[in-house]
């Protein structure tokens, strides 16, 4: 039952006999039978697409145009966009890979890039160097060395903050080159729940799921931990569950056992918004918001540093080309992928959804990102302390392994034999998979 | 619980009830007295339960007419259960641009009726020959039924879409009958697999059961088919198990999420659960959530408050005894 | 089992028609009038279900490019020897059943009861308790998570029930009331279906019976155990089945609210064969959760079969 991808085709049941009455043109044999594959109409090959952004109606307004532009520019193809819900997206494709059915273009989170390659869901881009090598080497997917995955951005975390609150509660501004040490942070965090903050850091943990290692790994890479050994990419054990990785969920487990931080409240910046939290770890997606609100007054700050440098997570949604597709198909998207790497589209991007653009030149072009732009200190976290995680088909496991082990010890759970577990899992998994061609 | 938040729904017979409590507990002195007070507990029992049952929906229809700031700032006092402040239509307005409401809607009342009707046809009939006629091998193919009880869906949805992208299906294609393989994108693939229940066709064999056989026998002897005895008599006499299978598949049917998800790839074939979201970006708009969860019980809820007067109507009707 | 299950409905059956034609017959249109049924549930269930678990005596993957092995009985070692989450699991899902199924079948007669009287506004009441039911779980599910916030509506409520004493808990961070919170939900969703299938039965029941026992001097709980209880027979039957299934299949409430956490102690079996299965892409491994699943609901159903049939030769 494993997805065959084989097509099958469409036959008559009365065969040649009427076809030959009704007419060749009429019957369309031999076509590809599923719906969402290669049917060409009025000579045009049909070029499926699915994206993540059913709901997400700025997003979906640039693709709209994007698409119509491009089905205008060109006799040859047609590209049909289908959109689905984000939260259950993955769950939509891996169904669609099992029936075999999957689209000719899909999207997908910039971490599960390797797992769907190795699967064979998804084929080598292929597309023209000029266009990928101009992208932030964080918006392009590269698995055993072939480029699988581009995207138009790259979002960023940060901490942010209110410049007069911390003024007036002497609170160093951390930049860059000098973010908070990690104790200078907590004893900032100690300040500010004493001048009434209950929360005084919305860190996002009412959040599930990718949202977890996204946030928290970076932070642990910061302490000198990982989520796997980057060289082999066949165990966790020392990165996972060593003195490092413990140093930072001490430091985890304690933010909210004091009360800094809370799984409660809601997802998104309400409570910054709201001024019941000091200072809110969030995404640039939230960043506009939070500049109508607040104005002047808001600062855009590094995450601390537990030990290495300040870090924060790379890659985004981005492209992709079915394995399914072949000959017209094959070029039609490829085709498609290369018109849309046109800046105006990313600029249109990133001023609706604000986040940062894959080229400089659209970049420079963006209304938050440009050299005036508000939210310029993103561009710049990004470029300089953004880490991807793991390029390894191990990575489904990996995260859904580090979501239960970080709550578990966000609820009180004893950290070090919560990380051996998590690192024993993670293992059992890639060996089960004979290190998921590692080695080779 | 909660039952003092929400005022309103106490029926408020409270001097009656100040002065039956007053009296001391003796045994009832008459018919009349005691069921005076039995009726006041009753109403204080029914009012906080009732508080109970609709606190959380009153939240929901009341948060559904607020922006999101205002329903995190009410969250924790009264405000919650009260439409007061920034109160407007705003949420229902914005559903509307984010989900295309009425094609899923219409999508769900499509799969909804026909899963209820056949359902109805399909389950009654075999509950009816598993009750009333005596046949060799009736019970294996009860104890079949009853064995397909305790498959819970979720555990074989994966192997459930490779099988249905593997069925062939009929159509015509210019006048030329044609076939092809798979359900997926299709009303089909929502309606099918879940006409047959092993709980609806249960529930029908149970309630045929207790009609008296005599009537099948005159009948019988009058020359009527057991299609006629099924369709004449069982059936009319069956108001209840009829209202009861039809509440019960009808909610399954409107309420079906995970499967659609994994079969339905168009959007314009998507039922009204998986609209739900579209609302879970990045950030949760809560108001919309509310607004469009509102939206989407208010119909089921009308629905029932239909039905439920003829399930009760058909239950006295009927006539039937235990 | 389907002796135990259905003995209302045999019980009743004719003394077998001689004549051997009309037996045929009959079985004839036994056969058509069961067709229709069985042929969907074969096709829907009974093959998926095979085609799952054939799989769970091999290591397939969802999606992997290596063909699936036979791995014998390794993933059924694996869930018992090696993986605590299956161990919690299998508790959790005890617990809820051990809970839902009384609390849920109890509050539910009594509300049938109640609303089972003739007095003005019981309709209404019904439609009151009616309602969560015909809201979806997910959407109940997202809302109570809303509800069961530290500083969410519970724990006001708590707060002003109790005038200040207790201001409640962070109900679904905390490992020792998660599922508790996980129950209330689901009881308060569901129970109001139950309450319908009780007063169905309930009103099969005639008042004359509660009339001869009146005169008879029995009191409101004579009456009930007299009266009420043995007549709702069958409908007991349908409803702790009905509920049993419900209980151990516990899935929706938990992939919304809790994940499972926190720390394995929501989690629940079918929850975690979707998750080994589907999530984590283990197709064997989930196949063979799905399989201990499937004998462990059987077993139980068996057993509350044999039970009841126990009670029922006992009067």
């Amino acid at each position: 039952m494993i997805a065959s991808q084989n097509r099958l085709t469409r036959r008559t049941l009365l065969g040649a006999a009427l076809a030959a009455g009704v007419g060749s043109a009429a019957v369309g044999c031999a076509r590809a039978g599923t719906t969402s594959s290669s049917d060409s109409d009025g000579g045009r090959t049909k070029i499926t697409m699915w994206t993540h952004s059913a709901g997400n109606e700025g997003e979906l307004a640039v693709y709209k145009q994007l698409i119509a532009d491009f089905n205008a520019s060109q006799e040859q193809y047609e590209v049909v966009q289908e959109s689905f819900p984000q939260e259950s997206y993955n769950d939509a494709i891996t169904a669609a890979a099992t029936a075999g059915d999957l689209p000719v273009l899909l999207d997908m989170d910039g971490p599960v890039m390797p797992n769907w390659a190795w699967a064979g869901y998804i084929q080598p881009l292929g597309l023209d160097a000029k266009i990928t090598d101009s992208l932030l080497t964080t918006a392009v997917g590269t698995w055993k060395d072939e480029i699988y995955s581009a995207g138009y951005w790259d979002a960023a975390l940060a901490i942010f903050a209110r410049r007069s609150v911390l003024e007036k509660n002497g609170i160093r501004i951390p930049t860059l080159d000098e973010p908070w040490p990690i104790d200078e942070f907590t004893s900032a965090l100690e300040t500010l729940k004493g001048a009434g903050y209950d929360t005084p850091l919305d860190i996002g943990a009412e959040d599930t799921g990718e949202w977890w290692p996204y946030a928290y790994s970076p932070m642990l890479q910061s302490a000198g931990g990982d989520l796997l050994d980057r060289d082999t990419l066949l165990s966790a054990d020392g990165l996972l569950n060593g003195p490092e990785a413990v140093t930072f969920f001490t430091w985890f487990q304690e933010a909210f056992a004091k009360g800094y931080c809370s799984n409660s409240g809601t997802i998104g910046n309400q409570e910054f918004a709201d001024d019941k939290a000091a200072l809110a770890y969030t995404g640039s997606w939230n960043a506009k918001a939070a500049l109508d609100t607040v104005g002047e007054d808001l600062l855009i700050l590094p995450p601390p540093d537990f030990g290495t440098g300040a870090k924060i997570g790379g890659g985004s949604w981005q492209w992709g080309i079915s394995s399914a597709a072949t000959g017209a198909q094959l070029e039609g998207a490829r085709a498609y992928l290369e018109f849309s790497f046109q800046d105006k589209y990313l600029v249109a991007f990133s001023d609706s959804q604000i986040v940062i653009p894959a080229t400089d030149s659209a970049r420079q072009a963006s209304t938050y990102f440009g050299a005036d732009g508000a939210l310029v200190p993103f561009a710049e976290l990004s470029a300089s302390a953004a880490v991807l995680r793991p390029a390894t088909p191990a990575y489904a496991t990996i995260s859904t392994t580090f979501e239960t082990a970080a709550k578990d010890i966000m609820s009180g759970a004893d950290i070090q034999s919560t990380l051996d577990t998590a690192v024993a899992d993670i293992d059992a998994n890639i060996s089960s998979n004979d290190g998921y061609g590692a080695s080779s | 619980m909660s039952a003092p938040v929400l005022p309103t729904t106490d029926p408020a017979p409270s001097p009656a009830a100040r002065r039956d409590a007053a009296e001391p507990a003796r045994r009832p002195r008459g018919q009349r007295g005691g069921r005076r007070r039995r009726t006041v507990l009753t109403y204080v029992l029914l009012g906080i339960l009732g508080a109970f049952f609709l606190f959380p929906l009153v939240f929901m229809f009341v948060s559904s007419l607020k922006p999101d700031a205002q329903i995190l700032q009410d969250l924790s006092s009264w405000r919650a259960f009260l439409p007061i402040g920034d109160v407007s239509l705003g949420n229902y307005d914005k559903i509307f641009d984010r989900v295309p409401v009425w094609r899923f809607l219409a999508n769900s009342v499509i799969v909804t009726v026909v899963t209820v009707v056949a359902g109805l046809f399909v389950n009654s009939l075999a509950g009816f020959a598993l009750s009333r006629l005596t046949w060799r091998g009736r019970g294996l193919v009860l104890g079949f039924v009853l064995a397909t009880l305790v498959v819970p869906f979720e555990t074989i949805a994966v192997p459930m879409v490779y099988w249905v992208s593997k069925l062939p299906t009929l159509g015509l294609e210019n006048g030329v009958l044609v076939y092809d393989f798979g359900w997926l994108n299709s009303y089909k693939v929502q309606i099918v697999p879940f006409v047959a229940n092993a709980f609806s066709i249960f529930l029908f064999t149970q309630y045929f059961s207790t009609i008296p056989r005599s009537i099948d026998e005159a009948a019988r002897i009058d020359g009527a088919s057991w299609f006629t005895i099924y369709r004449r008599i069982a059936m009319p006499l069956s108001g209840p198990a009829i209202a009861t299978v039809a509440i019960l598949s009808f909610l399954a049917a409107w309420n079906q999420y995970l499967w659609p998800l994994m079969v339905v790839q168009q959007e314009q074939l998507r039922p009204v659960m998986v609209g739900m979201q579209y609302f879970f970006q990045l950030n949760t708009a809560w108001g919309e959530v509310m607004a469009y969860t509102s939206l989407i019980t208010i119909p089921v809820l009308l629905v029932f408050l239909v039905f439920q007067r003829q399930f009760i109507a058909s239950v006295a009707a009927s006539g039937v005894k235990g | 089992m389907s002796h135990t299950l259905t003995r209302p409905a045999v019980a009743e059956a004719p003394a077998r028609p001689r004549r051997s034609r009309a037996t045929r017959r009959e079985r004839g249109v036994g056969l058509s009038m069961v067709a229709p049924a069985v042929i969907l549930l074969l096709l829907f269930l009974v093959v998926p279900a095979l085609l799952g678990l054939g799989l769970s005596f091999t290591n397939a993957r969802l999606i992997s490019p290596e063909a699936p092995r036979f791995v014998g009985l390794d993933n059924f070692v694996r869930a018992f020897t090696s993986d605590p989450t299956f161990v919690a699991s299998v508790r959790n899902t005890v617990v809820f059943a051990l809970f839902i199924v009384p609390f849920q079948a109890g509050l539910g007669l009594v509300l049938a009861i109640l609303v089972n009287q003739k007095i003005r506004g019981a309709t209404a009441f019904r439609v009151i308790f009616f309602a969560p039911v015909v809201t979806s779980i997910v959407v109940v599910s997202v809302l109570w998570k809303f509800l069961y916030q530290k500083e969410g509506l519970v724990n006001a409520a708590i707060d002003w029930v109790t005038f200040g004493a207790w201001s409640g808990a962070d109900w679904l961070n905390n490992p020792s009331t998660a599922l508790g919170a996980i129950i209330v939900l689901s009881i308060w969703q569901a129970v109001g279906f139950h309450m319908l299938i009780w007063l169905s039965g309930l009103q099969t029941i005639s008042e004359e019976l509660y009339e001869a026992a009146r005169m008879d001097g029995a009191g409101l709980w004579r009456q009930f155990t007299a009266v009420t209880w043995p007549g709702l027979r069958s409908t007991r039957v349908f409803v702790l089945i009905q509920i049993t299934i419900a209980a151990l299949s516990l899935f929706v409430q938990v992939d919304v609210m809790t994940q499972g956490g926190p720390m394995n102690s929501t989690t629940t079996l079918v929850y975690h064969a979707v998750r080994q299965g589907f999530r984590n892409q283990e197709t064997g491994y989930g196949s063979a959760l799905s399989l201990i699943f499937f004998a462990a609901v059987i077993l139980v159903t068996l057993l509350q079969a044999y039970l009841t049939r126990n009670k029922e030769s006992e009067r």
